[in-house]
């Protein structure tokens, strides 16, 4: 049957030192957490030192690593720190991974964070537990750097909940104030519902996997096996014209009559010919052994409880490779395992014809409780995704989450931690492109959070709450990309909205750094209506703000906001796998328009017009730490867009974008998702000017309103005519009290009724219990008392007595023992003449 | 040599007779004496009895002289126990100054 098996399997490059990347900020935040209180003592700077260092050093490593990532075969680096457990079929290593994908997530990740850090030792400069927000920070890089770094679902999990503890801990980093102590509750106990989606899509996941695949299809079998397959070359990137030829010529070479091994690292692997010895040819995971055509056995010597594995190999002109079939967690070995091609005999008995079947097609039609499993499993992933990325109907935490310091919400809720549900579709893109049912919901969900948020956007006052709406609108956008089927727009979306929104959330922070020279509670220093005309006071933090909303508003053609949007829309209108496609594309133009209103308004407000006294003196730009950092995001802001500006290079210079190609692999090679060869230029171009009109037009609608805060009249009109509007929009339609009106107080009516049970139904067994124990024992003690004590005590009385009554026989006197044996040998006497 | 002896030939039997005569005397001192060195003769009185029976059952019957050896061991035995006897009654009788056995139950359990 192993020669049935064919399929395109992962090359990997071993990569030792890819754990460097993570060990850099949980060394600085170790450092922090044990001496920062005593290095901050000593100078300052010492921990924002130890907290840069640590980032850059973990910059530069990855920067090594991805410079290594282009030129590797396979593009995809591997490395195995250690086993965490083998348990039956349960194979979990420490292993980190770095493909195209992660890559990009890694460099996002400590590139942007090593920027928020050096900005951070500018905001933070007055906080007396500076040392504390250094070592959450750097734990937080650390857990992010887990999750996109690691291996299989369990080193991602880690990171997914360290980064939601982090979270917590940032959110409620000024933890005296009540309020934002219960914001970082709120996010964390918003993230367990999401979390409890992702192990449940885990889990299922796995469940579906426990079995064997063979030509007939599923049968279960729980031990832990291998198969040889012949290896195919990866999947070619279809090509934009005549310079695309050659695309994909990487992946094609396959290197004849090798033996591949990469699972189980750490086994020794052994090759038997016929009836000879077995030949030691290497370790896992980097075997790549040449072999002599034929017939052979492969043993894998997994140490720990699998032991030994085997299987038959054929080695022929085509490579062979080995690998796991059943539950893995590893994303590596579960995307070869599902890609992997089964054929089949016609079969003349039953009738089956013959053909090709790929695994996962084989999963897609198992089903449990009349839903695909596939479907099940990407749905509970979706979950998670939806708690971690703040989309419907988990997303109320994030604006909440602005209760932490600024640069926090920058790092964590803009650009990186909240994208981390995107980063996981896109991952496992093999999977949701399987379920169009999934796809689906995924775009539907993206789409509504997308416009829903973006509304919510428009009435608000705190400068903060503005971009928490706008980025969980963003994050809506991202869905809809992944969603759609185009993951590598997704992660676009989300590499250019990493830029602009930490950028604006950075510009917003030192918007507040500089307001609270005039209000020194934060409430005030966040309202926009205090700000105004801050554009003659602060030019530099003015400027790039001007940028990044520039950016986000999709202004053509320079800002990357707009090349990533803009395909985001083209890929949902034009994609054949998901259910309504333009409804979807309506809410998404819709929300853009949006966007570019909430984004002008929160512009002008602050910025626009003239300064008040008050500002013109107090208020002063902030310190090169902070505006350096400022400038170089605003600059990515606009040129991040162009690797990845895919009309210019499809229609222009015939080829995908650079960014398209790079992330082909990991994210569309396996993808199931499909979309229409040839769409006419005219009806892209069409939508294309559609949008850029409406958002023009919302641009004119905020500047008529907003501008120079000119006619505060006419805005107090237009609000008491719409009263009702603006009070359910700036109440965020009150889904917060919905929330607390049916799912908190549900909550804790449940608890006053469990309490009940508990007390009523739990207690009364317990005391039940109890009563009867103790009426029993009592019963076992009175039999005890009197049936088992009586006789012990009866024989010891009775001894007493005994010896009481003979005491009296022994006087002491001899004349008395005398008497006594003369009457007994009396009596023997007696005795003897009477038997005689 | 049976017939030749005269009618009243001292035979076992009344060896016998004097041996329980002298038991009799000596069982009947140990057991009405109230005074220690009393009943000491009483006892020496006993053992005299069965040392004497010890010979006359050694000359009548047994034939040889395990009977005599005996009641030297004997003879032996009662002197010295009167020798240790008689000390203890002695060091009762400094301590006490009493040797009426009925008042000396000190030892009793």
């Amino acid at each position: 049957m192993h020669s049935t098996l064919h399929g395109p399997i992962q090359h990997i490059t071993s990569a030792p030192w890819l754990w460097l990347i993570p060990l850099f900020p949980l060394l600085g935040a170790i450092i922090n957490a044990f001496f920062g209180q005593r290095l901050q003592k000593a100078n300052q700077a010492n921990v924002h030192f130890v907290a840069i260092g640590a980032m850059a050093a973990s910059f530069l490593v990855a920067v090594t690593h991805f410079v290594m990532l282009v030129g590797a075969e396979g593009r995809f680096l591997y490395g195995h720190v250690w086993s965490m457990f083998r348990i039956g079929q349960l194979d979990v290593d420490f292993a980190f991974a770095m493909d195209e994908l992660s890559g990009l997530m890694t460099l996002i990740i400590t590139g942007i964070g090593t920027l928020i850090h050096v900005y951070s030792a500018g905001y933070m400069s007055k906080e007396p537990a500076y040392w504390r927000f250094f070592c959450y920070l750097n734990l937080f890089v650390f857990s992010m750097l887990l999750l996109v770094l690691g291996e299989n679902f369990m080193v991602m999990f880690f990171g997914w909940e360290g980064v939601g503890l982090c979270s917590y801990l940032l959110i409620g980093f000024w933890y005296r104030d009540y309020g934002k102590a219960t914001a970082g509750m709120k996010a964390f106990v918003v993230n367990r519902v999401g979390d409890w989606g992702f192990v449940s899509g885990l889990m299922i996941l796995f469940w579906g996997l426990g079995g064997a695949w063979v030509a007939e299809g599923y049968t279960r079998d729980d031990s832990p096996r291998i198969a040889a397959v012949t290896a195919e070359a990866m999947p070619a990137q279809p090509s934009h014209g005549e310079q695309g030829e050659h695309e994909g010529a990487h992946a094609a070479a396959a290197a004849p009559r090798t033996l591949t091994v990469t699972v189980y690292p750490g086994a020794d692997v052994y090759v038997q010919r016929e009836e000879g010895e077995p030949q030691h040819i290497g370790r896992s995971p980097v075997v790549r052994h040449a072999l002599e055509p034929g017939e052979v056995t492969v043993l894998v010597d997994v140490p720990g409880t699998i032991g030994r594995l085997e299987t038959r190999a054929t080695i022929g002109d085509h490579e062979t490779a080995l690998v796991v079939l059943g539950p893995t967690t590893s994303f590596r070995t579960l995307r070869d395992q599902l890609t992997l091609k089964v054929d089949r005999l016609a079969n003349d008995e039953s009738g089956a014809a013959g053909g090709t079947t790929e695994l996962r097609d084989v999963l897609a039609n198992k089903k449990i409780w009349g839903i695909g499993l596939l479907t099940l499993a990407c749905l509970g992933f979706f979950i998670g995704a939806t708690g971690k990325s703040a989309q419907i109907p988990l997303y109320t935490w994030l604006p909440d989450a602005m209760a932490g310091p600024t640069p926090v919400s920058a790092l964590i809720h803009a650009a990186t931690m909240v994208t981390a549900g995107v980063y996981m579709v896109a991952r496992l893109s093999f999977l949701f492109s399987m379920s169009p049912t999934a796809m689906t919901v995924v775009t539907a969900v993206g789409a509504m959070t997308a416009l829903f948020a973006a509304t919510m956007g428009f009435f608000q006052y705190d400068i903060k709450k503005v971009l928490a709406y706008s980025t969980v609108s963003q994050l809506g956008f991202m869905f809809i990309g992944v969603g759609s089927g185009a993951y590598w727009v997704g992660i676009f979306h989300l590499m250019t909205h990493a830029f602009f929104k930490a950028n604006l959330f950075l510009c917003s922070g030192s918007v507040i750094h500089g307001m609270h020279h005039v209000h020194h509670d934060e409430a005030s220093s966040q309202d926009m209506r205090n700000m105004g005309g801050l554009q003659k006071v602060m030019p530099k933090t003015a400027m790039c703000y001007l940028l990044g909303t520039i950016a986000i508003t999709a202004v053509p053609p320079g800002a990357a906001g707009f090349w990533s949007k803009d395909e985001i829309l083209w890929k949902v209108f034009t994609s054949e796998t998901i259910w309504g496609g333009p409804i979807w594309y309506v809410l998404g133009l819709c929300a853009a328009a949006c966007t570019s209103f909430y984004m002008w308004r929160s512009w002008y407000m602050t910025f626009s017009g003239e300064p008040s006294e008050t500002i013109k003196a107090k208020v002063h730009e902030s310190p090169a730490s902070m505006t350096v950092v400022l400038q170089i995001l605003a600059a990515l802001s606009i040129i991040g867009g162009l690797i990845g500006a895919a009309p210019v290079f499809h229609h222009l210079l015939h080829v995908a974008p650079p960014l398209e190609q790079w992330l082909f692999g990991p994210t569309m090679a396996f993808s199931r998702a499909t979309f229409p060869e040839h769409s006419p230029i005219a009806l892209e171009l069409g939508l294309m000017a559609l949008s850029i009109a409406l958002a023009a037009g919302s641009w004119l609608l905020a500047r008529s309103l907003y501008a120079n805060n000119a006619n505060p009249a006419r805005l107090a009109a237009i609000k008491a005519r719409h009263a009702g509007v603006w009070r359910v929009l700036h109440n965020k339609y009150y889904v917060d009290e919905i929330y607390q009106a049916t799912i908190v107080n549900g909550v804790r009516k449940l608890r006053i009724v469990l309490a009940d049970f508990d007390k009523y139904a739990v207690d009364g067994f317990v005391n039940g219990a109890g009563v009867f124990g103790k009426t029993a024992s009592k019963i076992v003690g009175l039999v005890d008392q009197h049936g088992v004590d009586g006789l012990v005590n009866g024989v010891a009385d009775g001894t007493l007595q005994a010896g009481r009554k003979l005491r009296g026989l022994q006087t002491g006197r001899i004349q008395n023992y005398v008497y006594g044996i003369v009457g007994g040998v009396a009596i023997l006497a007696f005795l003897q003449y009477l038997v005689k | 040599m049976q017939e030749l002896r005269p009618i009243l030939d001292i035979g076992l039997v009344h060896y016998l007779t004097i041996a329980a005569v002298l038991f009799g005397f000596g069982l009947l001192t140990v057991m009405t004496r109230r005074n220690a060195v009393g009943m000491l003769l009483g006892v020496e009185l006993i053992l005299n009895a069965a040392g004497l029976n010890f010979v006359a059952f050694s000359h009548y019957v047994g034939g040889r002289i395990e009977g005599q050896i005996f009641t030297v061991f004997i003879i032996i035995l009662a002197a010295s126990e009167a020798a240790i006897a008689l000390a203890i009654v002695l060091q009762l009788y400094r301590h006490t100054r009493n040797i009426v056995l009925d008042q000396l139950a000190q030892l009793k359990g």
